[in-house]
């Protein structure tokens, strides 16, 4: 019985990390599927979890703070287009330069506006996204098995993990049954071919950004306001890299990305078990290494199974007209 | 009733920078005919193209289609116009389906499913029509060549295109696939569409259209009806016949062949056969000039013979005291090492790293030797040494080797590396395109080079698209057609109509023939 209840809080666990994991990664998706390699996930997902906790703590609204995390990671996303599409600069080093400005620029202004060494206040609940309960959990909850599996594991998450997973279906359809996916799609592969269609290049990569930019910014709402009560310094800790894998080993597409981060999510949620569990012969594993695993898992998954065939071709190229 | 003309040009004109690409090109495409563009690389013809369907704008010059003046300011205008581009690299996205690249940019709504539905009852009309048979839910990836050329077609069908531009549209194809295109030309015309055919092989010209309007240098030089002309006034008009200036020439040492080809094929990079069988011998103190209208194997032998592409069948060998293996060929090193230069045929491809500087570019292919490079530092000073001497032997202007090598003109360019591959005093010169985009100024001193090295007992192969050129620096001229060496003329012997008509594939023996009984009569 204690066994069953661990695969329940396991699988708990991992639905609640894999939400800000399944945002990121399906912004990452967005971008390269419109030809532009997104590295600054972390950096847009740190920035919208600033943003986020830092306007809900002083309008005590997560709504209000949801909306601030977006915005923050549609500029960013913006900014990003901007080098990449207009200017035509390298994708990573903007990349990098917008996660390397976030960690310093967010401690720097929740020090500035909080006084309370890079962080913002703790949100009180009315201020986050609290966990629902789905309807009937209630009333279920001493039904044996439906019980467990509804009352315990998929109800009682914030709004934010339930939209995370609402969006892959939702990505899915604007990728593969939507004119705007088409070219999406199409953009990432041979932007030449677009051109000469008829249809603006530019537009549709501004577009992408956009929509990159309001997925990490719900991505990075998550950990602050939801996962969270509040901004810390680094609190993305890598994940955005993690989505970018999840997306790599997802193969740039929904469903599979989706998996990929579940994996990533159960890893890590595995990982939080291990503290402290002391095995026969081994005894006790240290944490720094329970800590290292989802990113070793990572490594070893990305450099044994993730090929770059199926990347979008024309990802990470600057589309110049007459070459 | 008189009908418009589906295109028709009057002085248009193109200008970049200083070069007219385009001179007061007049054309004229007769409705529902097939109107051929001919011309040597570089002679203006894509510039042409470009501007026809809205890519480029003019700088002066009118634009009539049906009848009407209109100014391109896009593709999609001029797609409005009925104006569709086939071009040679095809714009496709490959892992789509056909339906799906079929479709992009025309879906007519913002639903996927309703549009295809749409476009497929839409096909099936088209497809009755013209003959297609496309696989509509393949990706493009798993099509052959031929059939994504299809694609592409049907794509501006699908359009509305009542004028459809085939930029070269055969380089890419087996001569099968040409044949299926050719039916599939003959068909579209049949159901009155307009189709302007670009290409420069005469033998497609005479095949399929009904008039030809032959280009060199930005000017039109010839429009005239298919049937009235052969491929060979079409091969003069297209290389031209400038005053070819004489040069003195020290004898040719027919004793033992400095370079030996013998039986050589080679595949393309598309894994067609590019060279078929080939012989020949060059010996020292000549000019073996390589002749033969573009896309016939030069390229293919000039990679052969320095290294870069591995035989299939055959071999080379090189004579004299450095080595006498055929293995050199096999790798540049050896092969520079063993005495043979090579002046490549794409300079800025090959020959160059534009972006790095004019000094760093002078020792490229040589930085391995013990004189530049010691235990694997470069020796700056001798490096500093030897720009200087190549800028100031060559007259490589401006005189500053630590400007990168992009910043400097196609001549300037030309004659650093030219210098950098006679340092070493090769016994053998491979060149391609010795004077492809260099200033007429340039262009005198190269030839001038060229003729000294001979003298001085070298061997050299040059191949060249610019036959007057060929025909002022060559002893011997050897003419490459499909991949096969249709013959090798002494200089004595050729003239341009000769060479011309061993282009379009007639065999060397009977025309030097034919030509003198031309003459008798």
């Amino acid at each position: 019985m204690e066994f069953i209840t661990d695969i329940l809080l396991l699988s708990d666990s991992t639905l609640r990390i894999s939400a800000p994991l399944i945002l990121a990664a399906l912004a990452g998706l967005c971008a390269e599927r419109a030809g532009i390699v997104d590295i600054g996930l972390e950096g847009k997902m740190l920035a919208a979890a600033f943003g986020a906790a830092a306007a809900a703590a002083v309008s005590g609204s997560p709504w209000v703070g949801l909306f601030a995390g977006i915005m923050v990671s549609v500029i960013l996303a913006l900014l990003h287009g901007y080098v990449s599409i207009h200017q035509r600069g390298n994708q990573i080093v903007s990349g990098m330069a917008i996660n390397i400005m976030v960690a310093g620029l967010a401690p720097t202004l929740a020090n500035a506006w909080f006084s309370l060494g890079g962080q913002t206040p703790l949100l009180d609940n009315e201020a986050r996204f609290t966990a629902i309960d789905l309807p009937f959990a209630k009333s279920l909850e001493g039904v044996p098995m439906v019980g467990a599996l509804y009352s315990d594991l998929l109800s009682g998450h914030s709004l934010l993990t339930y939209l995370a997973f609402a969006m892959v279906p939702l990505v899915a359809w604007i990728l593969y049954k939507t004119r705007f996916g088409l070219r999406l799609r199409a953009v990432g592969e041979n932007p030449e071919a677009v051109d000469t269609a008829g249809i603006s290049v530019t537009l549709l990569r501004y577009q992408a950004m956009v929509i990159a930019g309001v997925l990490c910014g719900m991505s990075g709402s998550a950990l602050s306001t939801a996962l969270g009560a509040g901004f810390i310094r680094d609190m993305s800790a890598g994940k955005g890299f993690l989505a970018l894998a999840a997306m790599i080993f997802g193969r740039w597409k929904p469903v599979p990305t989706l998996l990929a981060c579940l994996l990533f999510a159960f890893v890590d949620a595995l990982q939080g078990r291990l503290q402290g569990v002391s095995f026969p012969l081994i005894g006790e594993i240290p944490v720094q290494f329970t800590i290292m695993l989802p990113y070793v898992i990572t490594v070893v998954i990305l450099a044994g199974f993730a090929g770059k065939m199926d990347a979008p071709r024309a990802s990470g190229i600057p589309y110049e007209k007459d070459r | 009733m008189h009908v418009a003309p589906a295109i028709e040009t009057r002085d248009l004109c193109k200008r970049f920078g200083d070069v007219k690409a385009n001179d007061n090109v007049s054309l004229v495409v007769d409705q529902g005919s097939v109107h051929g563009i001919v011309g040597e690389n570089g002679a203006g013809k894509s510039t042409l193209l470009k501007m026809l369907f809205g890519f480029y704008q003019p700088n002066s010059g009118d634009l009539i289609v049906n009848g009407e003046h209109i100014s391109l300011g896009s593709p999609a205008e001029a797609m409005a116009a009925g104006i569709a581009m086939v071009h040679q690299h095809f714009m496709l996205v490959e892992p789509f389906t056909v339906l799906e690249n079929i479709v992009l940019g025309a879906e007519g709504q913002g639903l996927l499913k309703q549009a295809e539905i749409d476009a497929k009852a839409k096909l099936k009309g088209l497809e009755q029509q013209f003959g297609f048979d496309l696989p509509f839910d393949q990706p493009v990836s798993q099509l052959s060549v031929g059939e994504r050329q299809r694609v592409e077609i049907l794509k501006a069908l699908f359009r509305g295109a009542d004028t459809l531009i085939l930029d070269e549209p055969t380089a890419v194809l087996t001569p099968q696939e040409c044949d299926q295109l050719f039916e599939l030309i003959k068909l579209l015309k049949s159901r009155g569409k307009t189709i302007l055919f670009v290409t420069h092989k005469l033998h497609e010209i005479m095949a399929v259209t009904d008039s030809v309007t032959v280009i060199r240098a930005g000017r039109v030089i010839v429009r005239t009806d298919t049937a009235s002309t052969s491929p060979e006034a079409l091969a003069e008009a297209m290389v031209g016949s400038k005053i070819s200036r004489s040069v003195t020439r020290a004898d040719t040492d027919h004793g033992i062949p400095r370079l030996s080809v013998q039986n050589v094929s080679a595949l393309s990079d598309h894994s067609h056969r590019a060279l078929q069988n080939i012989s020949f011998d060059l010996f020292d103190g000549e000019v073996l000039g390589v002749a033969g209208v573009a896309g016939n194997g030069q390229t293919e032998l000039l990679e052969v013979l320095t290294g870069l592409r591995r035989v299939s069948d055959g071999f080379v060998s090189l004579s004299g005291e450095a080595t006498n293996s055929k293995d050199v060929f096999t790798d540049p090193i050896s092969l520079r090492r063993a005495g043979v230069g090579h002046v490549a045929e794409d300079r800025l491809k090959s020959g160059v790293v534009a972006s790095m500087s004019a000094r760093e570019n002078a020792i490229l292919g040589y930085h391995r030797e013990a004189d530049f490079c010691r235990g694997g530092l470069m020796r700056l000073s001798a490096i500093d040494q030897a720009a200087n001497d190549y800028f100031e032997n060559q007259d490589v202007r401006p005189r500053n080797p630590d400007l990168p090598v992009a910043s400097f003109s196609g001549g300037n360019q030309q004659k650093l590396v030219i210098a950098r591959e006679i340092a070493r005093d090769p016994q053998t010169l491979i060149v391609g395109q010795p004077t492809r985009g260099v200033d007429i100024g340039a262009v005198t001193k190269i030839h001038d080079q060229i003729t000294a090295l001979r003298n001085a007992g070298k061997a050299l192969l040059v191949v060249s698209a610019d036959l007057d050129e060929l025909m002022a620096i060559s002893d011997r001229i050897a003419v490459l057609c499909d991949g096969k060496l249709v013959g090798i003329v002494p200089i004595s012997e050729a003239d341009e109509r000769t060479i011309g008509l061993m282009m379009a594939g007639s065999a060397a023996s009977s025309l030097v023939g034919s030509a003198t009984e031309g003459q008798d009569q």
